[in-house]
């Protein structure tokens, strides 16, 4: 366990020193207007939705799944709740409108991957293809524009801290304690490492696996409320483009493997800072900021070799428990 | 005979912490039907393993046509005419008869595939073996016979001097089965030599003219086929092992109620329709060779594989078994034999494989309560002597018989009516062995059903009140706690040679 | 496969539930055919739909632009048909065509003669894919992880090269562009689209008459049992992701000739289109079973749906999107319903 996080602490680590040793103020954190603002407080904010949606697929991957529609869920999210506010609803109500549309998507994923048993990744891609035209059917091909102070607050508002960080770190919290204080956890665990034994122990992996979707998408969902919020508007098109590719990535870097099993949710914690203090990096030292993608890849690269199942030893024979067949 | 054209002197192979061979010798003569015996873990696949170049020897050398060889790879052997067919076939159901024979020695035109030649070929080594089946057709068209066939007809498309076929009519009909010999007889009068894996005694001594049997990684016997009666080959199979392990009090106790009556329950192409009755308070032994259909009992009646005919009745009750969690919920409990692929969860800690089952039908919602199952992990860790004694350790770092602990535990925990163990305590030491069988009779007097499989006819026997045999698929016999192992051996091994089908016969019928 | 499934326990036990499965499949041969017939009649009834309700929809013209407007996606869709074909995925290959437009935008504005750009870039794509074909082989890390570094890499790489969109002003480049064959019936399609054919029936050839082609398959259906047989697996497993990338390469010229510029920006999201077109072209993404052909088809369904829309005028161009998701959706269902008949 311990093990497993070490190459993404080391390169978070290395991530910062960087950073501190060209901006000398970067762990500097002030308070103004009873806001706190700091390079730091940037990473996090910026990085909320990411570790959001991050922790849904922390689960989805631990049963052995993959949920690509995340970002389309999140682009639906954003387009429900701004058109509703737009025709002059409740935001509140637009929410929750938005969240219970996502849920029912989730449910979706849910029983293609489950009672039909397709595979996940072509099950979600169903949903990734169609959301999209989903979200922009909703807001009609337009960018919805809002002017909501109480929305506004979801991606945007100040409680010392950012609202949204407050929001992610809860939502952790409340994962980490509903995995451990039930025993959905091991639950997930034991469908994702042995599915066959867990069906002769009686687990009903079908409403496990149902279960992880559902919350995949809430949370994808709540993402793309902090998305639209911030902007005040619905972008069917962009909003939350490719953040289902940095979601897996997060959770990859921090050591849960895409073959199911033992999941870590400080390490896609990591995860999802490393990719974020990436590209916070990378403005700060003066790279242009597109070419953060390049950098992105190779640490990709870098930190799942490191993981990956076929170590090279010294002499460059490789080992793995690869090809002997049964 | 001739001079071996494989000959294998003190093989040894061992894998982490495992020795799977020790100082096997084993020959093969060419034009000659060979039979390979052995019950689970004996070492047959891996003797055929270290063969064709899979396993790498710890010692022992190998020579073939007279030549010290050392495979690295299957490759290697097959291009030096040792071809192998697995039980499952190891072809490419989604490619065409013709390119599953001949891919990768397909016939060419300046680098292009000439079809119709590799059709015309590919029909030709059909015909040698008798198969007349359009080579163009697609591989999972044909019936898994066929498939096998096929598989045959590239493993001798080589010219190969040497043929394994590895327990190739697990999935066969009778039918099917004659084709098949019906084969291995051409290619045995061309002077192929035939190293045959199976466990179905007929087969043995329809095919085979000399057999070798394996028990636990040694060499116990080579004969000619004539020379060795059936129940001799099912004692070197099976083995004694007397004395070794500590006599287990007979319960004097009359068993209970019926807790579980089976009627006329089957699955095609699995295990015959049969009826059995299990009682509470009484330890049922389920014996038979692997293959007999053992497993397959305990499957249905689990409901891992689903019965095509027949009722089960729990308490006096029809019981609909839909799956595993219907079956748990009438108190049934299952330990299969595949500790690794359907028994372990393997990265998960002791305490959590233990408690899993007793999670799984609380829901998630309910968790078992930390202290709760640290009492009952630390209760069955000292019951069951588990060690190392750490809850937090991942399962699959411990050893076999600690693993089929657990597992035990992971079922005791529910408290189970009725407890199915399949093959508990294959691949584990004496010691531990012991301890599960003394665990068994002590939850039987405690008023428990059992259903007890073990390849280990001394086992059964021992902590049985009564035994049911099983072969070739189907229940052959019902038999009393006090019946002795070699009536059961007899039963077993069925065939006329020692005049027990008479009896076999009358203990159907009673 | 990238992500095995979990969902589909089956209600039986592992072997016997294969082992009953395949003994009963005495379906005849067209079984394998019938995804690659549903996508053509698809095809045809989509095309049928547009033809009865437009006027002009039922002309040779139309069915070339599909050609002249696709040209690229379809030698994308055949180099994904590789990959896919072996059970892996390429998720690189939409920013591998804009860093191919930008390489040639690029270079071509630095005076290169095309001949060079042309060499240049099916190089760089090629070994691109050689090197994400490399990592999956050596290092067992999911083809679905290293592609998407590589199309990380091949987008930032762009960026590198230039942020703003560069015009290709090459005569040489844009003569190929312009230029028409005309064909019998006054229709007219580009170089691109003879271009694209070629690459279709070269990979024809290469997957149904070369050992190569036959082991692709051979590992789709059993990496294992190819092994055995003693096929050269890993040449394949890698040589997929090189001719991904060669074809990655190669739409990008397409594309570029289709765009004439170079833009970072190009093709964003296009390995989706890719990966649809191949699945509703009836390929399985666990491997083994599909056809080039189908991907084709797989495309101009796509491109089909696409010119009704725009035909329609009244209906938005999100409805193409939702429309491919339930296309994807109709072809998955159908796939499943094969497999648990075989």
């Amino acid at each position: 366990m311990k093990n497993r996080l070490l190459w993404p602490v080391l390169a978070l680590v290395a991530l910062l020193i960087l950073n501190v040793v060209v901006t000398p103020t970067f762990f500097s954190l002030r308070l103004q207007d009873g806001h706190l603002y700091g390079s730091l407080i940037d990473i996090l904010r910026n990085g909320a939705p990411t570790l959001l949606i991050a922790l849904g697929m922390t689960l989805v991957i631990a049963t052995r799944g993959i949920d690509l529609s995340v970002g389309a869920v999140a682009a639906i999210a954003g387009a429900v709740t701004c058109t509703h506010i737009a025709a002059g609803g409740n935001p509140w109500v637009a929410m929750g409108l938005a969240l219970a549309l996502c849920a029912v998507l989730g449910l979706w994923n849910g029983f293609l991957v489950s009672v039909l048993g397709i595979q996940p990744i072509i099950a979600t891609l169903v949903l990734m293809t169609a959301g999209r035209g989903i979200a922009m059917l909703i807001t009609e091909g337009q960018i919805v524009t809002v002017d909501s102070p109480v929305y506004r607050q979801v991606g945007a508002g100040f409680l010392v801290l950012p609202i949204a960080i407050l929001i992610s770190l809860a939502v952790l919290g409340l994962v980490a304690l509903v995995t451990r204080r039930t025993a959905l956890g091991l639950l997930i665990e034991s469908v994702g490492v042995n599915p066959s034994a867990s069906r002769l122990a009686g687990v009903r992996a079908r409403t496990i696996i149902w279960t992880v979707y559902v919350f995949a998408a809430l949370c994808a969902a709540v993402a793309g409320l902090m998305i639209s919020s911030n902007v005040s508007a619905a972008d069917a098109n962009n909003a939350g483009l490719w953040i289902e590719m940095d979601a897996i990535l997060a959770v990859v870097i921090g050591g849960t493997s895409l073959a199911g099993g033992r999941y870590s949710l400080t390490g896609t914690l990591l995860g999802a800072l490393i990719i974020q203090t990436l590209t916070t990096t990378v403005y700060t030292i003066g790279i242009k900021p597109e070419i953060t993608l390049v950098f992105k890849a190779v640490v990709v690269i870098a930190v799942c070799l490191m993981q990956a199942p076929v170590r090279v030893r010294v002499g460059g024979r490789v080992r793995g428990k690869q090809g002997v067949p049964a | 005979m001739t001079v071996p054209v494989v000959d294998m002197r003190g093989i040894s192979v061992e894998f982490p912490g495992v020795k799977a061979l020790q100082e096997v010798d084993f020959r093969l003569f060419p034009g000659e039907v060979h039979a390979l015996m052995g019950e689970n873990g004996a070492g047959k696949s891996t003797l055929i393993k270290a063969l064709t170049g899979v396993h790498p020897l710890a010692a022992g050398e190998i020579r073939y046509a007279g030549e010290p060889v050392a495979f690295t790879a299957p490759a290697q052997a097959q291009a030096a005419g040792i071809s192998t067919v697995y039980q499952e076939v190891n072809l490419c159901a989604n490619l065409t008869v013709a390119e599953n024979i001949l891919l990768g020695r397909e016939p060419r035109k300046f680098g292009r595939i000439d079809g119709r030649r590799m059709r015309a070929r590919a029909a030709e080594l059909l015909a040698r073996i008798g198969l007349h089946i359009d080579p163009g057709s697609v591989l999972e068209s044909h019936p898994i016979a066929v498939q096998q066939l096929v598989a045959i007809a590239r493993a001798v498309a080589v010219d190969a001097r040497v043929l394994v076929l590895d327990e190739p009519t697990s999935s066969l009909d009778a039918d099917e089965v004659a084709e098949l010999f019906r084969i291995i007889r051409v290619l045995r009068d061309e002077g192929v030599a035939v190293l045959f894996v199976t466990h179905f005694l007929e087969q043995v001594y329809e095919i085979s003219d000399r057999i070798t049997v394996l028990r636990n990684g040694r060499l116990v016997a080579e004969h000619p086929t004539a020379a060795l009666s059936r129940i001799d080959l099912v004692s070197a199979m099976l083995g004694r092992e007397m004395g070794l392990l500590e006599e287990i009090e007979r319960r004097s106790g009359t068993p209970g109620q019926a807790f579980l009556v089976a009627e006329g329950v089957g699955r095609k192409g699995s295990v015959a329709p049969f009826d059995l009755e299990i009682r509470s308070g009484e330890v049922v032994g389920l014996a038979g060779l692997l293959g007999s259909g053992r497993t397959e009992v305990a499957r249905l009646l689990f409901g891992a594989d689903k019965a095509d005919s027949g009722r089960i009745l729990v308490n006096g009750k029809p019981l609909r078994l839909t799956g595993p969690r219907a079956a748990i919920e009438a108190g049934v409990a299952f330990s299969s034999e595949d500790r690794k692929a359907e028994g372990i969860v393997a990265d998960l800690s002791v305490r959590d494989n233990l408690i899993l089952a007793m999670q799984a039908a609380r829901g998630w919602a309910r968790p078992v309560p930390r202290k709760l199952a640290d009492e009952l992990v630390a209760k069955y860790i000292e019951l069951l002597d588990i060690r190392p004694a750490d809850p937090d350790r991942a399962v699959g770092n411990l050893s076999g018989g600690n693993q089929q602990k657990v597992l035990l535990a992971r079922w005791l925990v529910t408290q189970p009516k009725l407890l199915i163990l399949d093959e508990p305590t294959r691949g584990i030491d004496v010691g531990a062995k012991a301890q599960i069988q003394k665990v068994v009779a002590d939850l039987a007097a405690e008023g428990m059903a059992v259903l007890f499989i073990s390849a280990e006819l001394e086992e059964v026997v021992r902590v049985s009140d009564r035994v049911v045999v099983m072969r070739d698929r189907q229940k052959v016999a019902e038999l009393d706690g006090d019946v002795g192992v070699d009536d059961v051996m007899a039963l077993i091994a069925g065939g006329g040679d020692h005049g027990v089908d008479h009896g076999v016969e009358k203990a159907v019928a009673s | 496969m990238v992500a095995p499934e979990v969902g589909a326990v089956p209600a039986k036990s592992p072997g016997s539930a294969s082992r009953s499965a395949r003994s009963r499949g005495r379906v005849n041969v067209p079984k394998r055919f019938l995804p690659v017939i549903a996508t053509f009649v698809v095809f045809v009834a989509t095309f049928g739909v547009g033809s009865v309700r437009y006027e002009g929809f039922a002309s040779g013209q139309v069915m070339a632009n599909l050609f002249i407007d696709n040209a690229f996606l379809i030698v994308l869709a055949v180099g994904m048909t590789f990959v896919i074909l072996t059970g892996g995925i390429d998720l690189s290959v939409g920013s591998v065509v804009a860093l191919s437009t930008m390489i040639a935008a690029a270079a071509l504005q630095a005076g290169w003669p095309a001949w060079l750009v042309v060499i240049t870039v099916l190089a760089t794509g090629s070994g691109l894919g050689l090197a994400m074909g490399w990592v999956i082989h050596r290092f067992g890390v999911q083809p679905f992880i290293v592609t998407l570094a590589g199309m990380f890499l091949a987008r930032g790489l762009c960026f590198v090269i230039s942020v703003e969109s560069v015009s290709i002003k090459d005569p040489t480049f844009r003569d190929l562009a312009t230029g028409s064959i005309e064909l019998p019936g006054g229709v007219t399609i580009t170089y691109g689209v003879v271009i694209a054919l070629v690459a279709v029936l070269a990979a024809v050839y290469v997957l149904h008459l070369t050992r190569f082609g036959r082991t692709v398959y051979a590992v789709g259906g059993s990496e294992t049992s190819a092994r055995l047989m003693g096929l050269a697996t890993t040449r394949v497993k890698i040589g997929v992701y090189v001719i991904s990338g060669f074809c990655s390469a190669l739409g990008g010229l397409l594309f570029s000739l289709y765009m004439l510029s170079g833009y970072s920006l190009h093709a964003v999201g296009m390995e989706l289109d890719a990966i649809a077109a191949v699945v509703v072209g009836g390929s399985l993404l666990s491997g083994g079973v599909g056809f080039v052909i189908g991907s084709v088809v797989g495309v101009l369904v796509l491109g089909t749906i696409q010119t009704l829309i725009s035909f329609e005028g009244t209906l938005s161009s999100w409805w193409t999107k939702i429309v491919i998701g339930a296309l994807l959706l109709a072809f998955i269902a159908l796939q499943r319903i094969i497999v648990r008949r075989t």
